[in-house]
């Protein structure tokens, strides 16, 4: 069961991949549905096993590396933190792959595509069930792989290719200090296994490396790791270029799960992090900047898919200030609840795309709603559930979060709250900008599109609905599992509190009014949106020109992709050229060839010597003698 | 005599030999010799591979001595004498190269077709070399196989290469070849001292520092070039890109070995405190190299002179990892060795698929051929990931081992070499979109044919090698890790022992 619920997806991926040209498309396809159902049931009776009776359990499979007293082994660890991720992954990976049998049924190779996501969902669980930093590592590149042939699916598309390149680097820029922070993990501690690690903690406090404690190094290192993989401040921009691949690869590796997974790494270190105080605010700073960061980007932008995904980038961002004030257990429940919710609104959207015959721009849609109202109704259940109102998954998650900012008593606890506060107020309004802009008003396409639109298939449907109960139903049935009553029991040890700080119990003791100002901010958020696009709909026209500055400042995303072309990618590819025609030709290669060329002029000079005449000889025999005859005599 | 019974070493290093003299003696029509020469040598590298699977399955793994030591006099006046053996540190490399040069020989299948008959015969006379260099346990067997090796090497540039050939070929040879000179005038020096050439004896012996530093750089002259380190690279690509493929193929995948090997076979244990006094220098050099051939790389048109460069990079993480003299990081030199030398191998059989179909290596010439070549798209994309060191493939142990070894000495070398993991994936991906992604816009490569038999003959032993060895790498590093521990600790009683010196 635990071994099954890992590698049913790559005896899927395999199936689909290789056998795939001889099978055919449909039983491609419905095979890696079956293997991910397979891996579903496991993966649901394994959290069902390991969080709520409290057995949690490890597979060893196989040494790995053996080198001095570095050792580690390919094994599954399944404890609270694993085993949640584990269901919820192959859960929402099983819907995605069944709603792609729709989506992607008028594609030409759909066994690569279901290969592929099979792949994904078996890297994840590989990173999520590792028990040790370099197994993590491997299913943390093996996603960042996976992610990069998904995006580029469509290869024969350059704007495809160049964000799957883009993808991988700006990934492999947080790899980097990932790697890294493995190096100084194993420097510190002489093993990267979690339980050694964990274990050592106390004894390595006042360790200090380079004039910084190695805990705080370590902390800051997975951390900028972190950013890379989950779409952070700084390594973010290649998130929304990822939208590039097929929508099912958005809702399920650029929403619910992958882009998680700097989270999940957060929280499986808490027993170091909780140690790392200044690690701790750099994450929070960073997480909340993020926040409302993306939250203002996502307000002004046109592609339905790229403004959902500012919004993940800006819910993570959610997540890590939630870690990073300490309340790892409500930054898991976000994780939790938004991959529902995400992977609803993004299918949903795909569902608006396939109804629009492929048109993204919501300024080209409006007017569908009664020809699309299963994919309507869902709509908004995904945005009430983003957007925190009560009794939605999202409330009790989001709600949680805001509370343990202001309950964590610190200056960027505070801070973290207020970006949360107005990053909730743009998320709440930019929701609702979309789906007033894609379902009402008047028909903006064109008269041909809009008699295509039409109702998804069923296949597609019933994820959909399945998702918006998951939409629906996880905050309130979780919460007390996650960072209610039960939830000493639930994590069973999984993730570790500082008892100085106890977040848990700080959280019960959180001021009223945050929730209510939370739901306050959402519901006008809401209010406005609907005012504006709804009822006053030559407004946003007359504020984007009366401030043409910041308008274009958002609309390009902060100028991140300029600058980062102007600092990184521009010299770096002058000096590349430089190295090779100057560096390597001119003056590496100068200096042999010189030589070469030194050596055959040399000899051409003597061979001109050799003129055959007795007489010249003669000279130069006597010009010697002079010479030496003086030297000799000066020399005495 | 020892474990396997029989001189399995000779046997090994000279059977090749013995393919050759049946391939001399072949007499008729050319198409005849020429298809007897490949299925002779064909047979005889097949037989000399199992062969030298004997050493994979009877080499002791626990002990860090010299096994399958075989000893003859030779100059007795002189101390030399015939003496092989190997120990976890070469003995993956004789298999190496055993294992590569069937697979060179089965590539040249069919883009050889002058001069068949001596074209195999340089294989198999370079295998011979090859081998006979990573057994020799004698300084001057050592020296004559290490030079000799450039013989066939330089023929297969300089007959079967391309445009610039005799250039490259040249240059190839002065490079190397300089550097060698004055190795030899180290063996003499060493030789003088110590009074014999028997390696094993020579580890006893105490060189004093001023004479190993002299050593070293003479050493280290021709091992550099070999390897090759910044700034003595420029040899490499030229002679890849002349090379025809396979040759190509054992030139990134064995002869690049040889430098470090040498590094690690004579520099550190014989010269351990001029080692230690240089390494910072090697620093220097390697994440220069990383840095300095990455970038350049990423400005390359030629798919070749792409893969050259990466290759330059990639001997840059060893030379750091052979100088940490930590176990992390020699084991880590060590693996990425192997791994570089499978998967630069196969990158170049990649590119020699291409050009064997469309008779041009330029990036722009291509694009789009997944759609038509799918198999092929998959054999590139799994071996540009391993040479993007993605865990799970060959290439990733090796660099995390340096990596973690490098950071216990120096983190910001770490970084340095860390650096590649992101140049890296630059150069690479670059290459890969601009060959097999994109939409296809020549009519000529619209009719290419996916890879045949023959290919997947070739490709599939290293496709299970770079998985192998990045799932379950044990199966390797155990073979190191007996020798190297020893290599470490006698490394660090000579430091100790000389610093002791010193305080007195």
């Amino acid at each position: 069961m635990f071994v099954g619920a890992v590698f049913f997806p790559l005896l899927g991926a395999c199936v689909s991949g290789f056998l795939g040209r001889w099978l055919g498309d449909r039983v491609a396809m419905w095979s890696t549905v079956f293997f991910m159902a397979l891996a579903a049931i496991c993966g649901l009776l394994a959290f069902w096993q390991v969080a709520l009776s409290g057995q949690p359990q490890t597979v060893v499979l196989f040494t790995w590396m053996q080198v001095g007293e570095l050792s580690f082994s390919w094994s599954l660890r399944y404890d609270t933190l694993a085993a949640v991720m584990v269901g919820m992954v192959t859960l929402i990976s099983t819907l995605i792959h069944l709603y792609s049998v729709g989506y992607m049924s008028h594609d030409a190779t759909p066994s690569r595509f279901f290969a592929y996501l099979s792949l994904f969902t078996f890297m994840m669980l590989m990173l999520v069930t590792a028990d040790n930093l370099v197994q993590l590592f491997f299913g943390w590149e093996g996603v960042g792989l996976a992610s990069y042939l998904l995006i580029g699916y469509w290869y024969e598309k350059d704007s495809a290719n160049a964000a799957a390149m883009k993808a991988f680097i700006v990934n492999r820029v947080g790899d980097l200090f990932f790697m890294l922070g493995m190096a100084l993990t194993f420097f510190t501690f002489g093993s990267l296994e979690f339980d050694a690690i964990f274990g050592a903690v106390q004894d390595h406090v006042n360790d200090v490396f380079l004039g910084i404690p190695s805990l705080e190094l370590i902390g800051v290192l997975l951390f900028l790791g972190a950013c890379g993989k989950s779409a952070q401040l700084g390594l973010h921009t290649w998130l929304p270029d990822a939208m590039e691949g097929p929508t099912p690869v958005s809702a399920l590796i650029h929403a619910a799960t992958m882009v998680t997974a700097g989270v999940f790494l957060i929280c499986r270190m808490s027993p170091v992090m909780e140690f790392a105080p200044v690690a701790l605010a750099i994450v929070t700073v960073v997480g909340a900047s993020t926040a409302l960061f993306a939250a203002t980007i996502g307000c002004v932008q046109n592609d339905i898919k790229r403004i959902i995904a500012y919004s993940t980038c800006s819910q993570l961002g959610y997540m890590f200030f939630a870690a990073g004030v300490g309340l790892y257990q409500a930054a898991m429940f976000h994780l939790f609840t938004h991959a529902f919710f995400k992977a609803l609104l993004f299918l949903g959207a795909g569902s608006v795309i396939h109804a629009m015959s492929d048109e993204q721009d919501i300024r080209k849609m409006g007017g569908i709603w009664k020809k699309i109202p299963v994919t309507y109704a869902v709509m908004w259940i995904g945005s009430l559930a983003l957007a925190g109102i009560p009794f939605f998954a999202g409330y009790y998650s989001k709600d949680a979060i805001l509370e343990g900012a202001v309950a964590a008593g610190t200056g960027v606890g505070m801070y973290a709250f207020v970006c949360g506060a107005v990053a909730a107020f743009l998320t709440a309004f930019y929701s609702w900008r979309l789906l007033i802009l894609t379902f009402h008003g008047k028909p903006r396409a064109d008269h041909h599109t809009m008699e295509h639109v039409h109702e998804s298939p069923l296949v597609m449907l019933v994820p959909l609905l399945l998702l918006s109960v998951g939409a629906i139903t996880t905050g309130f049935v979780f919460a007390p599992y996650f960072i209610g009553d039960a939830a000493t029991a639930f994590w069973n040890g999984a993730i570790y509190n500082l008892p100085a700080k106890d977040m848990m119990e700080a959280l019960h003791h959180a001021p009223h009014w945050v929730p209510t100002l939370a739901k306050t901010v959402a519901i006008s958020g809401i209010l406005l949106a609907i005012l504006i696009y709804g009822f006053l709909p030559h407004i946003p026209g007359r504020v984007a020109a009366a401030a043409p500055g910041p308008y274009r400042f958002l609309l390009n995303k902060w100028y991140f992709d300029e600058l980062y072309d102007r600092i990184f990618v521009q010299p770096a590819r002058r000096l590349a050229v430089q190295l090779w025609q100057v560096g390597d030709a001119r003056i590496i290669d100068g200096m042999p060839n010189g030589a070469a060329a030194l050596a055959a002029g040399a000899s051409r000079g003597t061979v001109r010597l050799q003129t055959g005449k007795v007489a010249s000889y003669a000279f130069a025999m006597i010009i010697g003698l002079v010479v030496f005859v003086t030297l000799f005599l000066t020399g005495r | 005599m020892n474990a396997a019974g029989f001189p399995i070493l000779s046997l090994v290093t000279f059977l090749p030999l013995l393919g050759v003299l049946v391939i001399l003696s072949v007499r008729g029509e050319e198409a005849v010799v020429a298809s007897n020469a490949r299925w002779t040598a064909l047979w005889t590298s097949l037989v000399t591979f199992a062969l030298s699977l004997v050493l994979w399955f009877q080499f002791d793994r626990n002990s860090p001595d010299f096994q399958f030591v075989e000893r003859l006099d030779w100059l007795p006046d002189y101390g030399v004498s015939y003496l092989m053996g190997v120990d976890g540190v070469s003995v993956l490399f004789v298999l190496l190269s055993t294992a590569l040069t069937p697979l060179c020989i089965l590539a040249s299948w069919e883009s050889v077709q002058n001069r068949v008959r001596e074209y195999m015969i340089a294989f198999l006379v370079l295998e011979t070399m090859m081998v006979g260099m990573f057994c020799a346990l004698d300084f001057m067997l050592f020296y004559i196989f290490f030079e000799a090796v450039l013989i066939p090497m330089f023929l297969i540039i300089g007959v079967w290469g391309g445009a610039r050939r005799v250039y490259a070929a040249y240059k190839f040879f002065l490079y190397t070849f300089l550097g060698s000179v004055l190795m030899l005038l180290a063996i003499i020096a060493i030789w003088y001292q110590s009074g014999t050439t028997s390696i094993p004896e020579i580890y006893e012996f105490d060189i004093p520092f001023a004479m190993q530093v002299w050593i070293f750089l003479a050493f280290f002259a021709s091992f550099a070039v070999k390897v090759p380190m910044w700034p003595v690279h420029t040899w490499l690509p030229d002679a890849h890109v002349e090379a025809p493929t396979a040759g190509s193929v054992i030139l990134a995948g064995v002869l690049l070995k040889m430098g470090a090997y040498g590094f690690l076979r004579f520099s550190v244990p014989m010269l351990p405190d001029a080692s230690q006094y240089f390494a910072p220098m090697i620093y220097v050099l390697s994440v220069v190299a990383v840095v300095y051939t990455s970038l350049v790389a990423l400005a390359q048109q030629d798919m070749k002179k792409l893969i050259a460069y990466s290759s330059v990079a990639h001997m840059g993480i060893v030379t750091l990892g052979i100088f940490t003299f930590n176990q992390q990081g020699i084991e880590g030199a060590l693996f990425t060795m192997l791994a570089h030398g499978v998967v630069s191998g196969a990158l170049f059989l990649c590119v020699g698929v291409l050009y064997d179909r469309e008779h041009t290596r330029e990036i722009a010439r291509y694009g789009g051929v997944a759609k038509i070549m799918p198999a092929y798209a998959l054999v590139f994309m799994l071996f540009t990931m391993a040479s993007v060191a993605l865990p799970g493939t060959a290439g990733f142990p090796g660099e995390f081992l340096v990596i973690v070894g490098a950071w216990a000495v120096n983190p910001w070398v770490a970084l340095g070499a860390a650096t590649g993991m992101v140049l890296g994936a630059c150069y690479m991906l670059r290459l890969y979109r601009g060959v097999a992604f994109g939409r296809i816009t020549r009519d000529d490569l619209k009719r290419l044919l996916d890879l045949s038999p023959r290919e997947y003959a070739v490709f599939s032993p290293l496709i299970v090698l770079t998985l192998w060895m990045g799932v379950y790498p044990q199966s390797f590093l155990s073979f190191f890790s007996a020798t190297v521990a020893q290599l470490v600790a006698q490394h660090q009683a000579a430091i100790s022992a000389a610093s002791r010196f010193a305080g007195l």
